[in-house]
């Protein structure tokens, strides 16, 4: 559990984080998102204090962080960040290796750890481990990036934007990869983001920044159909934010059951906007879906148009 | 006629003007007196040389071969070729006679030397090395044999065997506690300024000024105050600490070294990428964790490429520093000089280029096994 209480901090005259409270629970998958300029990136920081708050406090599991020592603090806590920053003169087994060595761990721990993690990230190609960064795609520099952050187990992982760098679809496969890592660890992610929908794709909650504020927190369909206020209204999409929905959204809570279409089935994990894109490819208004390998029901276009609360 | 092939005519033509326009020896009646012109191969060189700037102009299949192996053969042909002719020539002369190399001799194997270096160089790292370890073996072999001791500048060194093996080994032990001490003053210095960014104006300014005083002036300067703290603590000048002598000496070429110590661990510095600092922070590493596990090894080649030119530039200042009594290769020099004997002068001085060039292969080996293992 990450508390964030009355934080402020300024640089010079000018306010970036503008008493700010908020409280991220254990085992979510939390995003903060908001323009340029609007102190996301540095609330962030304060967590791992590579930024020192001029007042409040920030608590992990009720403890003050600025009452402890910086590096204990920091090797328990997972950093990634979008220029990866992965050390040049350092292997990537050596680069993941990075906070176990700090820690001491045995050598034996940190080799099985390090073919665990490559493992996990879909790295574990021959020879892997030996190469040095600069020969790794922009794809499989951020993967590394993310094992060095998850090496050591934290039970909170800080991320800084880090696909903001990737190709569309690298950074689908990323966000894929590192939603089931966090869902199956139960590891406690607090994730920066400017891009919305990677920010409603991933967040179990996600708060809104804007001026140093957190102008709205919430699940990303709350802040979708019930946007505080205009600003609010208009980050999250205007007109567009019904299309967002609809990728937050999943088959299986919108189809009939029992119902008969034809067509290529759709599967019921699905979003309802995969289903959309699949009615628009085969020219149908409803679709068979699948659930457990079954075909269970349809998925219909009205029901997608009419769907609201 | 190709652009590469420029430098090898500019060069052989320089030396067939060397050959047939200036002496290629002298005969003097003793060291210190001036003596008769020899050149008694004026045509045989012109040939060889004539041949060079042929295989230049018209370059057949293997002729660059053909130009480093002449280049070769010349450097270490000329010095044999010289013992020889001082050996009959000595053979009617008294025995206070010598015989120094003329200027005839030195612009050539300086031609020939430049020829090599040029050859050499289109080639991969371990042709290059090869051809100049076979050389340097070839006249340390001769020269240990005696084949060059017919030579005025041989009987200079057999003459002064003792001193010389003195002085070499003062002006080693001079420039290796500078950069001893300027690493250790200085890399601290420059971390410390590239930390703090604004004090590195200032201490890069400070040590640019002090580059700009004349070595023989600061070495002067520090005469009074050196020789005041002798006086004011005597334990130190128990210790051999003066106004002149090791430890000024030291001081001053400390001084000079500074500023590329300093500059080169901040280019080191700022050779490391600042996403790979931040997230060495970010991960818990320490100040000197950092430092040992990050900047050093990422900064390391930078900083011994400061040090390269460092150990260079001290080599040949410490020549200077003889003048306030704290020894070195300078010492034959400026007493060569005070004496009017000339080959004097050119031991001291071939010994400090040689050391230099040394020095500076030394260090380019370090350079390539560090670029090696990263």
């Amino acid at each position: 559990m990450i508390e964030f209480d009355h934080v402020h901090k300024r640089f010079g005259d000018h306010v970036v984080i503008d008493d700010l409270s908020l409280r991220v629970e254990d085992g979510e998958f939390f995003v903060l998102v908001g323009p340029s300029g609007s102190g996301k990136s540095t609330l962030l920081r304060t967590v791992n204090r590579l930024v020192h708050i001029d007042a409040g406090s920030v608590r992990i599991d009720g403890v003050d962080v600025a009452t402890q020592a910086v590096e204990t603090l920091r090797r328990g806590i997972g950093y990634a960040i979008q220029s990866v920053g992965l050390f040049p003169h350092r292997t990537v087994g050596e680069n993941i290796a990075t906070v176990p060595r700090l820690l001491g761990w045995p050598d034996r721990d940190i080799r099985a750890r390090v073919d665990a993690l490559l493992e996990l990230l879909k790295l574990d190609e021959p020879g892997f481990a030996n190469r040095y960064p600069d020969t790794l795609s922009g794809g499989q520099q951020q993967r590394v990036g993310v094992a060095r952050a998850l090496a050591a187990r934290p039970r909170i992982v800080l991320m800084d934007e880090p696909f903001g760098a990737l190709d569309p679809v690298t950074r689908e496969s990323l966000q894929a990869s590192l939603k089931a890592i966090q869902r199956d660890t139960a590891t406690t992610i607090l994730f920066v983001t400017h891009d919305m929908d990677e920010a409603f794709g991933l967040g179990h909650r996600v708060a809104l920044m804007l001026d140093g504020k957190v102008a709205q927190v919430g699940t990303p369909l709350e802040l979708i159909r019930h946007p505080v206020n205009e600003r609010v209204r208009e980050f999250v999409g205007g007109s567009r934010a019904r299309l967002r929905e609809l990728a937050v959204r999943c088959v299986r809570d919108s189809m009939r059951r029992g119902e008969v279409a034809g067509g290529d089935a759709i599967d019921g994990a699905a979003s309802l906007q995969d289903a959309l894109g699949a009615m628009l490819m085969q020219g149908r208004d409803r679709l068979p879906v699948l659930d457990a390998g079954q075909v269970a029901g349809a998925i219909l276009l009205a029901d997608l148009v009419a769907s609201r609360e | 006629m190709s652009p590469r092939a420029l430098p090898v005519i500019v060069l052989a033509c320089i030396g067939l003007l060397a050959a047939l326009a200036f002496p290629f020896l002298y005969v003097t009646p003793n060291r210190l007196l001036s003596g008769e012109p020899h050149s008694p191969h004026v045509v045989a060189l012109a040939l060889v040389w004539l041949l060079i700037v042929g295989l230049g102009v018209t370059p057949v299949s293997g002729s660059r071969g053909v130009v480093a192996v002449l280049a070769w053969g010349l450097i270490a042909g000329l010095p044999l070729l010289a013992s020889m002719d001082a050996r009959m020539l000595l053979l009617a002369a008294p025995p206070s006679a010598r015989v120094p190399l003329g200027a005839g001799f030195w612009l050539m194997w300086l031609s020939a030397s430049l020829l090599l270096l040029d050859r050499l160089r289109e080639l991969r790292r371990a042709a290059r090395m090869s051809g100049w370890i076979t050389l340097v073996v070839a006249l340390v072999g001769m020269g240990m044999a005696g084949a060059f001791d017919t030579l005025a500048l041989a009987r200079e060194f057999h003459a002064q065997r003792g001193p010389f093996m003195d002085a070499l080994l003062t002006h080693l032990t001079l420039a290796a506690t500078t950069l001893l001490v300027a690493l250790v003053i200085g890399a601290p210095l420059g971390w410390w300024a590239w930390r703090t960014r604004r004090a590195d104006g200032a201490v890069v300014g400070l040590l640019a000024f002090l580059q700009t005083v004349p070595s023989l002036a600061l070495f002067a300067l520090l005469i009074g105050p050196f020789a005041w703290l002798a006086h004011a603590w005597p334990a130190l000048g128990a210790l051999g600490f003066g106004g002149t002598g090791a430890a000024p000496a030291v001081f001053a070429l400390v001084l000079y070294a500074l500023l590329p110590v300093v500059r080169y661990t901040i280019a080191g510095l700022g050779a490391v990428p600042a996403d790979a600092r931040d997230a060495a922070r970010g991960l818990g590493m320490s100040r000197l964790q950092l430092l040992s596990r990050v900047q050093l090894p990422l900064g390391w080649p930078v900083l011994l490429a400061g040090l390269r030119i460092v150990a260079v530039q001290t080599i040949g200042l410490a020549a200077v520093a003889t003048l306030i009594g704290a020894g070195g290769l300078g010492r034959f020099v400026f007493l060569g000089i005070g004496q009017g004997a000339n080959d004097m002068v050119m031991l001291g001085t071939l010994a400090i280029i040689a050391l230099a060039l040394a020095v500076d292969l030394l260090f380019q080996a370090m350079l390539a096994l560090t670029e090696r293992r990263s």
